[in-house]
C-alpha cells in the first residue's frame, strides 16, 4: 500500500515536472512567434524617447524596419567605449554593402556630461553609420531598464566620477526584438558573422 | 648567491636591451618599458597611458601619482570587465610594484587615466609624462600615441621603431 502510494507520488511528480518543462517550451516558442513581451522570457528592448546627436527626437520606431546594433557607454570612458566603437567601425567596413542594412547606435549612460554636441563630435571619429543617443536622466534610465543595462556612477576622490556600465553590444531585429549580443573583446570573425546574420533580418525594400 | 647572479645577469640583459625601448632614470631601480597611449576620439576628455613598470630592486615600491601637460588631472585606475559590466576604480594609496617584479598597465586592466585632456591625442605624436614612485621618486618618460584601435602588441609594432619583441621577453624573464 505505502509502496504503491510512493510510486504514484513519484509518477505524479515526474508528470508535473514534464508538464512544466513542456509548458515552458511551448510558451517560449509562442513568445518567439507572437511577440507580446512578457517578463517570463526576459525580453530585452522596449519603447524609448531620446535625442540623437543631430538634435532630432528618436524612438524605437525610428529604428524599426532595420535590424540594429546598440551599445551603451559614455564619452569620458578611456578604454572600453572607444575600443568598442573603433571595433564596430572596422566591422562595419568589413560588412561592405550589408553595412547599410543595419542601424548602429551608441547610447550614453552619462547624460549629464554627454550632450548632443559632445556626442556628435565624439562620433565623428568613428564610422559615419554610428549615431549617438542621449536624453534626460529619466529617459536614459528608462532605456537602460528595458535593455537590461547596468550602469552606476562611481565617485572618484577628486570629486569627479566614472561610470560602471554593461559593455555589451546588443543586436536587435527590425521588429525591435532582441537577437543576440557581441561580448566585450569578441573575436572579429564571430562579431562580423553575427552582424551579417543580423543584416539578413532586415527586409529588402 | 646563485639567485643573485641570475638576477644580475637578467638585469644586465635588460640593461643592454633597455636603451632602445625603455626610458629610464638610471639612478633608480624602477624602469618604465614601452609606455604608450591611444589616439582619442574628437572632443574626448579622457585618455589612458599604458606601460610596463619593472622593479629590479629588492624593495617593493608604489606608483603614487603622475602628471603631464596634456591633461588637467592624472589618476591611476584599475579597469575590469566582470559579467559584461565594465568597472573602473581609482587606485587610492598607489599601485604596488613588487620587489624583483613588474606590473603591466594595459587595456582592460591598470592604466594611468588622463582626465581633462587639453587637446585630442593624435596617433604619431608623443607627450611627456612624469611618474611618481614612493621610493624611486619621479621618472620622466615620453609616451608615443598609437592609433585608436591599438592593443599592446600592435601598438609596439607601430610607433616605436627601435623596440622589438625581445625587449618584452626580457621583461617576462625578469618576472
Amino acid at each position: 500500500m505505502t509502496r504503491a502510494r510512493q510510486w504514484m507520488l513519484t509518477a505524479l511528480a515526474g508528470f508535473l515536472g514534464f508538464a512544466a518543462v513542456a509548458l515552458c517550451v511551448v510558451y517560449a516558442m509562442s513568445f518567439r512567434g507572437a511577440g507580446h513581451g512578457v517578463a517570463a522570457v526576459a525580453p530585452i528592448g522596449g519603447p524609448f524617447t531620446l535625442t540623437d546627436d543631430t538634435g532630432a527626437t528618436v524612438t524605437e520606431k525610428t529604428l524599426a524596419g532595420k535590424a540594429y546594433a546598440m551599445y551603451f557607454g559614455y564619452t569620458f570612458c578611456p578604454d572600453v567605449c572607444p575600443t568598442t566603437l573603433f571595433d564596430l567601425s572596422r566591422w562595419i567596413k568589413k560588412l561592405g554593402p550589408d553595412a547599410d542594412k543595419l542601424n548602429y547606435v551608441f547610447v550614453t549612460v552619462d547624460p549629464a556630461r554627454d550632450t548632443v554636441q559632445s556626442m556628435h563630435a565624439y562620433l565623428s571619429s568613428f564610422d559615419k553609420h554610428i549615431r549617438g543617443y542621449t536624453g534626460t536622466p529619466a529617459e536614459i534610465a528608462q532605456i537602460a531598464k528595458e535593455y537590461r543595462v547596468y550602469y552606476k556612477k562611481v565617485p572618484t576622490d577628486d570629486g569627479g566620477y566614472t561610470m560602471d556600465h554593461s559593455a555589451i553590444l546588443y543586436l536587435m531585429g527590425p521588429d525591435n526584438k532582441f537577437v543576440t549580443i557581441i561580448a566585450y573583446q569578441e573575436a572579429d570573425v564571430s562579431a562580423i558573422a553575427k552582424l551579417k546574420n543580423l543584416a539578413a533580418l532586415t527586409p529588402t525594400s | 648567491m646563485r639567485t643573485f647572479s641570475k638576477l644580475a645577469f637578467a638585469a644586465f640583459l635588460v640593461g643592454f636591451a633597455g636603451p632602445a625601448l625603455a626610458q629610464t632614470a638610471s639612478s633608480t631601480s624602477i624602469t618604465i618599458e614601452q609606455p604608450w597611449s591611444r589616439a582619442t576620439p574628437n572632443g574626448a576628455k579622457t585618455g589612458a597611458v599604458y606601460m610596463t613598470i619593472d622593479n629590479k630592486s629588492g624593495t617593493a615600491d608604489k606608483l603614487t601619482g603622475a602628471s603631464s601637460d596634456v591633461a588637467d588631472k592624472l589618476q591611476i585606475h584599475e579597469m575590469k570587465v566582470e559579467n559584461g559590466v565594465m568597472q573602473m576604480r581609482e587606485i587610492s594609496g598607489g599601485l604596488p610594484i613588487p620587489a624583483h617584479g613588474s606590473v603591466m598597465l594595459k587595456p582592460g586592466s591598470y592604466h594611468v587615466m588622463l582626465i581633462g585632456l587639453n587637446k585630442p591625442l593624435t596617433a604619431g605624436e608623443s607627450f611627456p609624462l612624469k611618474l611618481t614612485f614612493a621610493k624611486a621618486g619621479t621618472i620622466s618618460v615620453t609616451v608615443p600615441v598609437q592609433t585608436m584601435g591599438a592593443t599592446q602588441d600592435k601598438g609596439n609594432m607601430g610607433g616605436m621603431g627601435n623596440s622589438n619583441s625581445s625587449g618584452g621577453m626580457g621583461h617576462m624573464e625578469m618576472k
